[in-house]
């Protein structure tokens, strides 16, 4: 399943290690953060989503907590 | 500006009021140039500047990010603050952050410029009550089939077709295309035009989500999703980057420090002579200001947004960055005829009558003979007669299916059709040299003459192919389904290369095949069609191009770049656009390796100082950012 959601990030740089580490996660096919844009459109199993997502949000605040994930 | 950057300003202004203070003090000498008082006031716009920077340091180095720039920055300014380098300290925290802020500021802008770009969807439609009022409503609310009114100055906030009032409507938003199109009732309207002088009553025919305005948002909003090889070398060499320069500055510090120490001063070697540890902790240093890999990182996707928002602008929608670097290598472009190269439509190009007859006798009788009939052919006719037609001079229509159309005008009988009609009749008819359709005319059973009609190139075709070749294009093909006559003269007008006539559509994706397994290893195969039947070549070629596709969701939906109006002259615009992006990330790429790599050089050997550091990366970042918004600027390519 592939859903897009809005990413509030400061830095490019940050975009690119978030992504780095979101990729990463069990589950995650694939993802691509748009510093541009701000917005993470995210392609993960579909039974585990919620789950994942959950990750997904923790993995991102710990690489660089002033960055939001709103669905 | 938002509120956070106007307190950061604040923040800037006050720390380099304090930091000016202290510096007078100490230049007249109030204060001494070192020691623990002139520390502490130093400390103060230090603080006043950094105190993020050394919060976030501290709580990423927590998270286990050793690499962040915060970390790095807190670590060569604290650093410098210990080798006595009070002031320089506070001057790099202040620079990190003025380049930080104006990044910000840079960054906030250019999206801005492209969502005002984008702001072509209407947030009200005056939808139509039963009994003629109006209310303002959201557009998400209006059903298919609902009526709108739509007055001028407003834009169309939906698809539909024109009930009532004609109109021009200004698409430029859309297009690029500074002629406005007319409307009259019947006609299909598409929303995000400007209703530029007359009422008009709309029917709605798709509801706000399916419309093109919501279809060219969402396409363009989601472009940069599909990222260029560039743009993915900058990140990876980021990763690599940042640890590299920050053990090389770990190494620069320790090793000579430790042979400092180890070794006896009179077997020191050349460069380790007359130097301590605090000297090439301070190289090291320089080494950790320049380890930021921002300007690189930030630059290419700006480039690349700008480029995709620029091309918007014209009229080109480019579906990611991957294609928009993808378009600077086009190597061999391939045309659809039909549509693409030619307007699509038959005109009549040429009247050869027999010596009785005029040119306009010939086209008068065969316009009038045609009169009832809706093919293109008879249209075509009918639009060539300058003369006006009176249905009241034709009778006794007879078609011919296959053959032509016979008819009494002016009570004579008048046979207009093609060859096979001409044999049936046992009439002379004479071959034609033009190639096109050819409509040959009998009056009275004698022949009177033939009528070549042909599917004209457009206006700019010929233009845009010579174009093409101009900016690097090795080889124009065009691919139809035509008769070869036709297809050997219009490539033989355009200039086209190469041309395959009487194609069957799988024969085009055969042809598509054999030309991508021709192509060199960097060089691309763009496919130019109308998005109409062409789906499977402009799903298999490198860059799918469709064009003509206002209105059209099909080929918005199986393009890569499409061309919202139907100029194939945009190729070549699209194409500039392209190099023009890429040769500003390719400038900021080298640029700020080059900077960086030569401070750093010049660190390690003591001729640089924290200053020069500081210049390599806010400086940088800063002039590759206002390189990069140059993207955005497409005036030189609109007409």
């Amino acid at each position: 399943m592939k859903k897009r959601y809005k990413f509030v990030i400061d830095c490019a740089n940050c975009a690119a290690k978030v992504e780095d580490a979101v990729r990463k996660i069990d589950g995650v096919h694939s993802v691509t953060i748009n510093f541009m844009s701000q917005k993470m459109v995210l392609d993960a199993d579909d039974a585990l989503f919620d789950e994942i997502l959950k990750e997904v949000v923790a993995t991102a605040k710990k690489v660089e907590p002033d960055c939001e994930l709103s669905v | 500006m938002t509120q956070k950057q106007k307190k950061m300003l604040r923040r800037i202004i006050a720390s380099a009021v304090l930091l000016v203070i202290v510096k007078l003090l100490t230049a007249f000498a109030v204060l001494p140039e070192q020691g623990l008082l002139t520390a502490v006031c130093y400390l103060a716009p230090y603080a006043v500047i950094g105190w993020d920077v050394l919060y976030k340091a501290v709580r990423n180095i927590r998270n286990g990010q050793v690499f962040d720039e915060n970390f790095l920055m807190a670590l060569a300014t604290v650093g410098a603050f210990g080798t006595g380098e009070y002031a320089e300290a506070v001057f790099v925290m202040l620079f990190y952050q003025v380049g930080e802020l104006f990044q910000d500021y840079a960054v906030g802008k250019s999206r801005q410029s492209i969502a005002s770009l984008m702001d072509i969807r209407p947030d009200v439609a005056n939808l139509e009550g039963e009994n003629g009022e109006l209310e303002e409503v959201d557009p998400e609310d209006v059903e298919v089939g609902a009526v709108i009114v739509v007055k001028p100055g407003e834009r169309v906030p939906l698809d539909g077709v024109v009930l009532e009032g004609s109109s021009s409507l200004d698409t430029a938003a859309l297009t690029g295309e500074s002629v406005p199109r007319d409307v009259a009732p019947g006609d299909a309207v598409i929303s995000g035009c400007v209703n530029q002088s007359g009422l008009l009553r709309i029917r709605v025919t798709k509801l706000c989500e399916e419309s093109t305005v919501s279809k060219i948002l969402d396409l363009v909003e989601n472009a940069s999703e599909k990222k260029a090889s560039s743009e993915n070398f900058i990140t990876r060499f980021a990763r690599y980057y940042t640890p590299c320069v920050v053990i090389a500055a770990l190494a620069l510090f320790l090793i000579p420090t430790i042979a400092l120490f180890l070794i006896p001063a009179a077997g020191q070697p050349a460069f380790l002579l007359g130097t301590d540890w605090a000297n090439w902790l301070h190289r090291a240093l320089i080494f950790l200001v320049i380890s930021c890999p921002c300007a690189l990182v930030i630059s290419v996707p700006l480039s690349f947004f700008g480029g995709i928002g620029g091309a918007s602008k014209c009229g080109i929608l480019v579906k990611g960055s991957n294609y928009l670097e993808a378009l600077a290598k086009t190597e061999t472009v391939v045309f659809d005829k039909t549509g693409t190269l030619t307007k699509g439509t038959f005109t009549v190009t040429a009247v050869h009558p027999e010596a009785a007859y005029t040119p306009e006798q010939v086209l008068e009788y065969a316009a009038l003979a045609e009169h009832y009939s809706d093919h293109p052919i008879s249209l075509s006719l009918r639009a060539a007669c300058k003369a006006s037609l009176d249905a009241g001079r034709v009778s006794d229509v007879e078609e011919i299916a296959g053959h032509g159309v016979c008819a009494k005008v002016d009570g004579k009988a008048v046979c207009v059709g093609n060859s096979r009609l001409m044999e049936r009749q046992n009439v002379n008819w004479l071959p034609c040299e033009l190639p096109g359709t050819i409509v040959h005319v009998t009056v009275d059973g004698f022949y009177a003459g033939h009528i070549v009609i042909s599917d004209l190139p457009k206006e700019d075709a010929k233009a845009a192919i010579a174009d093409l070749k101009a900016s690097g294009v090795k080889k124009i093909v065009m691919l139809t389904g035509d008769t070869d006559a036709v297809a050997k003269a219009v490539a033989a007008e355009l200039g086209v290369d190469e041309y395959h006539a009487e194609l069957l559509p799988a024969d085009k994706v055969d042809l598509t095949e054999k030309l991508l397994a021709e192509r060199s290893q960097n060089g691309k195969v763009a496919f130019v069609g109308d998005g109409i039947n062409d789906a499977p070549v402009l799903s298999r070629v490198d860059i799918g191009i469709a064009m003509g596709a206002l209105g059209s969701d099909a080929a918005i939906e199986a393009a890569d770049i499409v061309l919202m109006d139907d100029k194939p002259s945009k190729i070549a615009t699209a194409m500039r656009i392209s190099r023009k992006t890429l040769r500003i990330v390719n400038q900021n790429i080298w640029f700020a390796l080059i900077v960086k790599f030569g401070v750093m050089i010049l660190g390690a050997f003591n001729m640089a100082t924290m200053w020069e550091a500081v210049f390599a990366d806010v400086g940088v970042a800063f002039i590759a950012i206002l390189n990069a918004t140059r993207c955005l600027r497409v005036d030189e390519f609109r007409k």
